[in-house]
């Protein structure tokens, strides 16, 4: 419904690209009638396997292009490889997956070490920078676990006492 | 920058990026953006981020090397690179779906492949980096035209098309109350995008009382906090005669906040796939035969949202990755004719080498941040 008492023309812009056509919009518009042919278009050239990749049980293959950025290792690729058998409506697919994350993140600590590397994660987690913007949630923060810690310990203390 | 675990990023040295294929480009990054997007990844909610990737779908850069296939670009050009990761010749990129390409993602079928966003995205090193490997570059990346700025250019990879985008997936129609949840980049993109399609009414909740003010001057739009509302859909009901929006957006996703059980179950405790409170109040919010148009993202795994009013209220739900490249021609135009000014929303700079603090506040919202910007040290510009 147009409102034609009010003015719009401090909005710079304003209904430039209001098209009543718009709608249905984008994603549907261009659907045509010519894909239904399934899935045997000119494919693009297959890039090399030069390393493992993993691909979704719901396609025959690996896409034509792909990233190479961290190929499945240690344990936590063992765990990945196993998610990639279920199809990829299955928490069987997701859960593993996420697992996997949490491993990789503790084999990244090892592999630090193992290298002779410290990793400084109050700097990978920019605390720096939260210190110096939010001094006022850092130190609630702290207090808070604090005592939380202590009273744990003196919970525990008590109890065994009794 | 190279991801560690959760809400932990460092710089780390990595091998110069190679052309795998002949229509690889080799592009050197001279600005790559945080978007909210590499929030969901951050927080280690995306399952398959694999430690070591590195992140940044939003960048532009010079041209460095190509493969043998490339026809349309050539070394020394400087590109707007689209997030997507497209081939051109699949039946997805063929009616224009270019975040939905069938032959850039072996890893999920779902979504096309994204530059640096996981393995659910293709496995793909991302821009925050120095250089980076661009496939497919004969159907992605965009000259810059001379007159344009880099910060605009840089806008144009990812936060103009998706606001945009969000705004033209809800069908505006002229004189429609389009209610946007979300004053994030995405969310203000969207509230000025929804003027260009006529809309009567555009109203932005937050809880950011500085990023709502951002949202008022830039957008010119009504914002509310949605912390001093009780209950924003009974708010957006009473202020739309108790119909409801014509339109919903939802611009936030998996980092939702504003409902404790969401909370909980969607980023606590991952029991969904992230935290749905945004889109359960578009739902809610929208007039009955009204549009909610979702731009937020989601994990794979699913949410808790009222699907039974939805059917009941007779919505249509629209949502997609933003098709970059096939919005590019005019939004170039808007930002050439001063319609929308992208790099206003650029709060921060910060070097490249500073990423893990870069990362703090974007993603802790300090210091006043909308939208930021690394700067790496080959920049040169
Ligand atoms: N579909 C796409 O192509 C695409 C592209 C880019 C970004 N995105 C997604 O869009 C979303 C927004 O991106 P951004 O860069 O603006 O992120 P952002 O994190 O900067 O902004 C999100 C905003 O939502 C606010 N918020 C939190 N809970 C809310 C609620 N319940 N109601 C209203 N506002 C709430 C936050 O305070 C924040 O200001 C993200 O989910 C991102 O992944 C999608
Ligand atoms: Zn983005
Ligand atoms: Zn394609």
């Amino acid at each position: 419904m147009e409102n034609k008492d009010k003015d719009y023309s401090h909005i710079k812009g304003w209904g430039i690209d209001a098209d009543p056509k718009n709608d249905p919009t984008y994603p549907m518009r261009k659907r045509g009638n010519d894909d239904h042919t399934g899935y045997n278009w000119d494919r693009p050239t297959q890039q090399t396997e030069t390393i493992e990749v993993l691909h979704s049980v719901e396609r025959p293959n690996v896409t034509a292009v792909f990233g190479t950025s961290k190929p499945p290792k240690g344990l936590s690729g063992m765990i990945r490889r196993y998610a990639f058998q279920f199809g990829e409506g299955q928490f069987s697919h997701w859960l593993p997956l996420i697992v996997a994350d949490r491993v990789d993140a503790i084999e990244g600590i090892v592999e630090d070490l193992k290298s002779g590397h410290i990793p400084n994660i109050f700097a990978e987690k920019g605390y720096k920078a939260q210190w110096k913007y939010n001094r006022t949630g850092v130190i609630t923060k702290v207090a808070v676990a604090t005592a939380v810690t202590t009273a744990v310990v003196l919970a525990f203390r008590r109890k065994c006492k009794d | 920058m190279t991801y560690r675990g959760p809400q932990r990023v460092r710089i780390e040295d990595k091998p110069m990026p190679e052309i795998q294929h002949p229509q690889d480009a080799i592009v050197r990054v001279t600005r790559a953006c945080i978007c909210g997007s590499d929030l969901h990844l951050y927080n280690g909610n995306v399952p398959d981020t694999r430690v070591g990737e590195t992140f940044g779908h939003e960048f532009i850069g010079v041209v460095e090397d190509l493969g043998s296939e490339v026809t349309n670009l050539k070394v020394g050009d400087q590109v707007i690179v689209p997030f997507n990761i497209a081939c051109g010749k699949c039946t997805f990129c063929k009616q224009e779906l270019y975040g939905n390409c069938h032959e850039s993602n072996p890893q999920a079928t779902a979504v096309g492949g994204i530059f640096g966003y996981s393995h659910i995205a293709g496995g793909y090193n991302g821009g925050q980096a120095e250089y980076v490997r661009v496939p497919y570059a004969n159907v992605g990346p965009v000259v810059i035209p001379d007159w344009m700025h880099p910060d605009d250019a840089v806008m144009l990879t990812d936060v103009v098309p998706t606001g945009y985008q969000a705004a033209e997936m809800g069908g505006i129609q002229k004189g429609d109350t389009v209610a946007i949840f979300g004053a994030g980049p995405i969310g203000i993109m969207a509230a000025k995008c929804a003027w260009l399609f006529g809309a009567g009414r555009v109203i932005v909740f937050d809880q950011e009382d500085y990023r709502l003010e951002f949202a008022q001057r830039y957008a010119q739009c009504e914002t509310y906090n949605f912390r001093s509302l009780k209950d924003p859909v009974l708010f957006m009901k009473k202020t739309t005669d108790s119909l409801g929006a014509d339109v919903c957006i939802d611009a936030v996703g998996a980092e939702a906040a504003g409902d404790v059980l969401q909370t909980i179950t969607g980023r606590k405790t991952l029991m969904q796939a992230g935290s749905a409170t945004a889109l359960q109040w578009a739902i809610n919010s929208a007039k009955k035969g009204g549009i909610v148009s979702v731009v937020g993202v989601y994990g794979p795994t699913g949410n808790l949202v009222p699907i039974g009013n939805a059917v009941n209220k007779g919505l249509t739900i629209r949502g997609n990755q933003a098709s970059v490249k096939r919005l590019l021609p005019r939004l170039i135009e808007h930002v050439k004719n001063g319609v929308i000014d992208p790099k206003a929303m650029i709060t921060h700079r910060i070097p490249l080498e500073e990423v893990a603090d870069a990362y703090r506040i974007f993603s802790d919202k300090l210091d006043g941040c909308i939208k930021t910007v690394l700067i790496p040290p080959s920049a040169k510009v």
